[in-house]
């Protein structure tokens, strides 16, 4: 292999990579405060970037993105009051079975709204032909964009958790719900905070990636099956682990290409994921202490 | 006497039951089985608006040999068996003459049984070559041969010299079937498929396919063989790699959507497509130019929605049996012998001319070579 189709690939693999890791962020930081999975994320991603592009018509394009991952955010909070909060000890498969009835929900009515067309935001530089050599490889500067997004992102959560008294208080949820409540913080608000936060995430990565990749109303569920996938692979809960398992995978997706043929890439994906959970449950990073800690 | 009067009895008994078919007749029911929601949505929603427009049109005009028509339309959202079911209901409780529809290849080979059984013409919408080949004799279509098109294609490779090309297409049936057609047909014009990759109809990037049969250093052409949007990422992906390799689309191509998504990128890519996308450019005395600039400009300013060859495949079933019936009467049996015999019919998807072994009545004229300039199709002229 050329060290320009090495490079090629590379750049794929991490562009599928980030974008994986942010969808399982968004599965981790609701997971964290109330021990479930929102199967609705992918479809904050698809908000993310259909709500931009409906909103370019009307403003600039940081605007429209940020007014996007408002609304998004909102829609969030909405959900989370609406369908959750006032659930009195919900079962976790009650709760899971309310995310997916949810995804629907939002999907049909994007299907509504938008109809079936494929929709995407203009390249922020450049255009669809317009790409930067690197070592002889050649890059869209919007997987720049991606990459640096994703990036950004983690960076400023793991500073939100670690640095401020409202990430520390949803550290706490995480931690121990019962302990936290003893606490005084408030754990339901906690949840609420958790959907907004995950919302926006989801939605600023699909505003960032809509260039690349389209936004058409049913691509949540497709972002939503590799997100999990990762965030298992990482150890639910475990933010930095999804970032690495998001870019191992989407590396070793770009790389099967050049082995297998394409047809095969989603084969060796979950082959992976079978073999690691067979070897360690918890995922790659996660501890088996914790996972045996958590209610499933 | 006696014989005068009989035959006046008879003549009068005979105008009797003329006028009382007449009278019964006044509704002709035709079916259709159309993909009008779902995955296939693109397919069978301008179809299914077509068939509404069209059977408004003709009963405004006081319908088929002044009978009525009773337009069912019902919604498959392209699923094989609800297309099965609709299509027993239809020809089982409503009795109609003849289904038209459906939208999608596998539909179509689902009902393909019920309808030689039960002895009622269908007419696809569908392109496989599957449908028509081997011939079943109550089953037609009206959308090109996917060959057609592979065939143009090689054909103008081999005008501009090119002969190993990689191959990609989309796990959609359209996808397999086209890349079935393109290697079996390749041999024919001394092409050889270096590279043949699937794609799938829901993939978010492709560079890294892109970097591998970039690679190759034989290729000189890629085929790009799909229907669904991420045929668009597959162009983009090529040339932001800065590979300046000649794409060539198949008819799947002919949706200007894709173009606006692919944006720059669409730029010279080079596919057949039937005349619909031209209508406007085509040569005054063409005999589909009045029909197609009529369908295009009712049917854009009726739903506000630009015209796709998709609709055109409704547009040319309803023409089809619309012809058959004015032929014949609405009777099944008459109806299908009538559609043999029709010839140098122009519709939108080309001049058709059925015969008892061609249920699809198309050549490879039914294509001309298109190409992407300034985002608009227009003809292809050559290098």
């Amino acid at each position: 292999m050329t060290l320009e189709l090495f490079i090629q690939y590379l750049a794929a693999g991490i562009t599928y990579g980030s974008i994986y890791a942010i969808v399982a962020i968004g599965f981790n930081i609701i997971y964290n405060t109330t021990g479930i999975i929102n199967f609705a994320q992918g479809e904050f991603v698809m908000l993310g970037g259909m709500l931009s592009i409906t909103l370019l018509d009307f403003l600039p394009l940081p605007l429209a993105i940020a007014l996007a991952v408002a609304l998004t955010m909102c829609i969030g909070a909405a959900i989370e009051i609406v369908f959750i909060r006032w659930l009195k000890n919900p079962g976790v498969l009650r709760m899971i079975i309310i995310t997916i009835g949810l995804s629907i929900l939002i999907r049909e009515a994007a299907l509504h709204i938008w109809g079936d067309n494929v929709r995407a935001l203009p390249y922020f530089i450049g255009n669809e032909i317009t790409s930067i050599p690197v070592l002889g490889a050649r890059i869209s500067p919007q997987v720049l964009w991606v990459i640096a997004t994703c990036g950004l992102m983690v960076i400023c959560l793991s500073l939100f958790f670690k640095a401020t008294s409202v990430g520390r208080e949803m550290r706490a949820c995480a931690a121990n719900r019962t302990a936290a409540i003893l606490c005084g913080i408030d754990t339901k608000n906690m949840v609420t905070f958790s959907f907004i936060l995950s919302a926006g995430i989801g939605a600023l990565a699909g505003a960032v990636m809509s260039p690349i990749t389209y936004t058409q109303y049913d691509i949540g569920t497709g972002l939503a099956i590799k997100g999990f996938t990762v965030a298992i692979l990482g150890g639910l809960g475990n933010s930095p682990g999804a970032v690495a398992a998001g870019l191992l995978l989407g590396i070793i997706e770009a790389f099967s290409v050049s082995i297998v043929p394409l047809a095969f890439q989603d084969a060796i994906a979950i082959a992976i994921l079978l073999v690691i959970l067979f070897v360690r449950p918890h995922g790659l990073f996660g501890s088996s202490t914790t996972a045996g800690l958590k209610e499933y | 006497m006696k014989g005068l009067m009989r035959k006046s009895l008879c003549a009068a008994a005979a105008a009797c039951l003329l006028m009382s078919t007449s009278a019964w007749a006044k509704t002709i029911k035709v079916g259709a089985v159309l993909a009008v929601t779902g995955p296939a949505s693109f397919l069978g929603g301008p179809e299914a608006r077509t068939l509404e427009m069209l059977v408004q049109e003709a009963n405004a005009k006081g319908g088929i040999n002044g009978n009525k028509i009773e337009l069912l339309i019902k919604d498959t959202a392209g699923n094989p068996e609800k297309a099965i079911s609709f299509a027993k209901q239809l020809l089982e409780e409503e009795q109609v003459v003849a289904v038209l529809g459906p939208s999608s290849s596998g539909e179509t080979m689902a009902l393909k049984k019920i309808f030689e059984d039960a002895k009622t013409p269908l007419i696809s919408c569908a392109a496989a070559e599957v449908i028509v080949n081997p011939v079943a004799s109550w089953v037609f279509k009206t959308p090109q041969n996917d060959s057609f098109a592979a065939k143009k294609i090689f054909m103008e490779m081999n005008k501009l010299g090119i002969a190993k090309i990689a191959v990609l297409v989309d796990n959609s049936g359209f996808g397999k079937a086209g890349k079935e057609q393109i290697l079996k047909i390749a041999p024919e014009y001394k092409i050889e498929v270096v590279e043949a990759e699937v794609y799938d109809a829901k993939a978010t990037d492709l560079s890294a396919v892109v970097a591998k049969i970039k690679a190759n250093a034989a290729v000189q052409g890629v085929i790009n063989w799909s229907i669904v949007p991420a045929q668009a990422i597959v162009v983009k992906n090529i040339r932001q790699a800065g590979w300046k390799v000649p794409i060539f689309q198949s008819h799947g191509f002919g949706n200007i959507k894709y173009v606006q998504a692919a944006g720059t990128a669409a730029e010279g890519v080079i596919f057949p497509a039937g005349r619909l996308l031209m209508a406007n450019l085509l040569p005054d005395g063409h005999p589909q130019k009045a029909l197609l600039v009529k369908y295009v400009k009712d049917y854009e300013s009726k739903y506000k929605e630009t015209a796709s060859t998709f609709g055109g495949h409704g547009y040319d079933a309803f023409l089809i049996l619309s012809k058959a019936i004015e032929a014949a009467g609405p009777d099944k049996d008459k109806i299908r012998a009538a559609i043999e015999n029709l010839k140098d019919l122009p519709g939108t998807g080309g001049i058709y001319n059925f015969s008892a072994a061609d249920h699809n009545g198309l050549t490879m004229d039914a294509f001309e070579m298109m190409t992407v300039k300034d985002g608009k199709f227009v003809p292809y002229k050559g290098k």
